[in-house]
């Protein structure tokens, strides 16, 4: 049997094979680090709440947890945390439903309907989004003052779904843009009206648009802290971030419920992140670059 | 006389569109105007009065005192030069780091969607749960940061966050490693517009990947690179919950922000009047800050935004 290769031709071989492993391994340790960089910290946070007491004050800090749920249980009895997550679960829940219903119908006009101004429009939107809370805080509080809304679910879910329209319409705008317009003319000479086109034949369609915004106006009204501090001033009605915030023990920290606390505010997001990453970073994007 | 009915029932249409679409941003309008600009323009009206909330009906106004009196307090001269480093040291670093997460997660291997999803786990975390998670890790005993400087030698253990410079170098690394990946996100969705073909081209005139990255790649991620800058600077601004968490502005105002100093006068002492001032001012410096960025987006760019 001839030798179709010669030693030089394996030899070459040789060489690009091993570039190729250098190349790879170029490659994978910063992708390493950024990986464990990213998941460390966080790891950290699961790990303390894991332990027991005496773990958590060990001095110097042990590693490994005794997989202990003393923290969760303390954190649920001791400090309530279960009206925390009901709390952030009914207010999170109504805004992204309401701040998706309003941006649906703006973002739809904003990326179909010949209007003039659409673009002042959609840059004042964006300020809303981008200017710090603090200038609106005091009279923000006043008027929920006023209202003798504070303390309420209504008076802190209304700026939220303020403050997440931008990026509701930004997102809904740039995937209605996507859509074909003859979908949209057909069935208008069908009979549809204006309203009937959007919701039954342009809505169904955009499903994964309204899907991307909800994820992230959910997650956002999941996080808030700083008119969430402000509104929701008793125990009762504070949401999650405030409550973490807030976490006071009679004489030390309480780490251990804090960490085990954050780990649950936490959970539906990492498993949110992780079924819907292509979503999420779809979204981020969305307008940002490609208008 | 058909070309005059299609016309004017074309004509017809245009202006019920309009109709129609003031109509559906009707909603959006009100809430715009409730929560946010009739608050804006309130802060004004409010920064002009000397109102001490738990002095009530003794309100009055005293024009631009609360001005002069901004003008000659220190603290809140420490809390702009302090936001104002945090803004450039974190945006600055974001950026960077944000473009190298870019360019990993760009390429095309096994378990990119693992590694997209690792690197967007800081992002989805609430802040506050970031900010006790650095805090505790960089807490006097127990915290991760004594065990990797020190090892078990607790003799030497530091509290980091008594320390001003450590205090806000690490409320900077939390930002840091919060927020890059949002960076990194604009980042791709650059790096996504930019043609494989030139890659291509470049690869047969023999050009290093060095000289592919800085010929082609940088220019082309300017407006993205630009546009991942003013979306981290405008966040950056509103620092907040990390300073309230890890440090309350210590250890002795070295890490006291705009927006904290601004929510301890407002509802820690009651200064509405004199917050409301604050307030102003951080809204006038981050929309300056806003619209310097939009100009130097090159026109295309800028409609994209």
């Amino acid at each position: 049997m001839a030798n179709y290769y010669s030693d030089s031709d394996n030899q070459a071989y040789g060489r690009t094979m091993q570039k190729k492993f250098l190349a790879r391994i170029v490659f994978f340790l910063p992708t390493l680090c950024v990986v464990l960089a990213s998941l460390l910290p966080f790891l950290w946070l699961v790990d303390t709440s894991l332990k027991t007491q005496l773990q958590v004050t060990a001095i110097p800090p042990q590693i490994l947890p005794a997989l202990s749920l003393e923290f969760y249980r303390a954190a649920i009895t001791r400090y309530n945390l279960l009206l925390y997550v009901g709390n952030s679960l009914i207010v999170a829940g109504a805004t992204t439903l309401i701040s998706l219903s309003i941006a649906v119908l703006a973002g739809y006009a904003l990326a179909r309907l010949r209007m003039p101004g659409k673009n002042l429009i959609m840059a004042g939107l964006l300020l809303v989004s981008m200017f710090p809370q603090i200038s609106i805080a005091g009279p923000v509080w006043t008027l929920l003052q006023q209202l003798g809304w504070l303390n309420t679910y209504h008076g802190l879910v209304l700026p939220y779904v303020t403050l997440t329209l931008p990026l509701g319409v930004w997102i809904l705008a740039s995937f209605f843009k996507d859509l074909p317009v003859e979908l949209e003319d057909a069935a208008r000479v069908d009979g549809c009206s204006r309203m009937q086109a959007l919701v039954r034949v342009i809505l169904p369609l955009a499903a994964p648009g309204v899907f991307t915004a909800a994820i992230l106006v959910f997650i956002y009204a999941w996080n808030e802290f700083f008119f969430a501090l402000l509104i929701m001033t008793r125990q009762d009605c504070q949401t999650l971030p405030v409550g973490i915030a807030l976490f006071q023990g009679r004489y030390t920290m309480p780490w251990g419920e804090i960490a085990a606390a954050s780990t649950m505010a936490t959970v539906p997001l990492v498993a949110l992140v992780f079924f819907c990453q292509k979503k999420i970073i779809r979204g981020l994007s969305a307008g940002a670059v490609k208008g | 006389m058909k070309t005059f009915i299609t016309k004017k029932a074309h004509l017809f249409a245009g202006h019920s569109e309009a109709a129609f679409g003031l109509g559906l941003l009707a909603p959006a309008f009100v809430c715009v105007a409730v929560f946010a600009f009739y608050p804006i323009l309130y802060s004004f009206y409010l920064s002009l009065q000397r109102i001490i909330l738990s002095l009530p009906g003794r309100e009055r106004f005293v024009l631009f005192e609360n001005y002069r009196a901004l003008l000659q307090d220190a603290a809140a001269r420490e809390a702009l030069a302090n936001t104002l480093a945090f803004v450039a040291a974190s945006t600055i670093l974001e950026v960077a780091a944000g473009l190298g997460i870019a360019l990993i997660i760009n390429r095309h291997f096994r378990g990119r969607g693992l590694v997209r999803a690792a690197v967007l786990i800081p992002w989805a975390l609430p802040t506050v749960v970031a900010a006790q998670m650095w805090r505790f890790i960089m807490n006097d005993n127990y915290g991760l940061a004594n065990l990797i400087a020190f090892g078990a030698d607790t003799g030497q253990y530091r509290a980091w966050l008594a320390e001003p410079m450590i205090a806000f170098v690490s409320l900077v690394a939390a930002d840091v490693w919060k927020t890059s990946c949002f960076a990194a996100l604009i980042i791709l969705a650059g790096l996504q517009t930019i043609p494989d073909e030139l890659y291509e081209a470049a690869a047969i005139d023999g050009a290093t990947a060095w000289q592919r990255f800085s010929r082609i790649t940088l220019p082309l991620l300017r407006p993205a690179l630009l546009i991942a800058l003013l979306f981290r600077t405008m966040d950056a601004f509103r620092i907040f919950d990390l300073v309230f968490v890890m440090t309350q502005g210590g250890p002795g105002g070295s890490t006291s922000v705009l927006q904290f100093y601004g929510y301890q006068k407002i509802f820690s002492e009651g200064l509405m009047g004199y917050g409301s001032a604050i307030s102003v001012v951080v809204f006038c410096v981050t929309l300056a800050v806003s619209v310097l960025y939009i100009k130097m987006l090159p026109g295309a760019a800028r409609r994209g935004i």
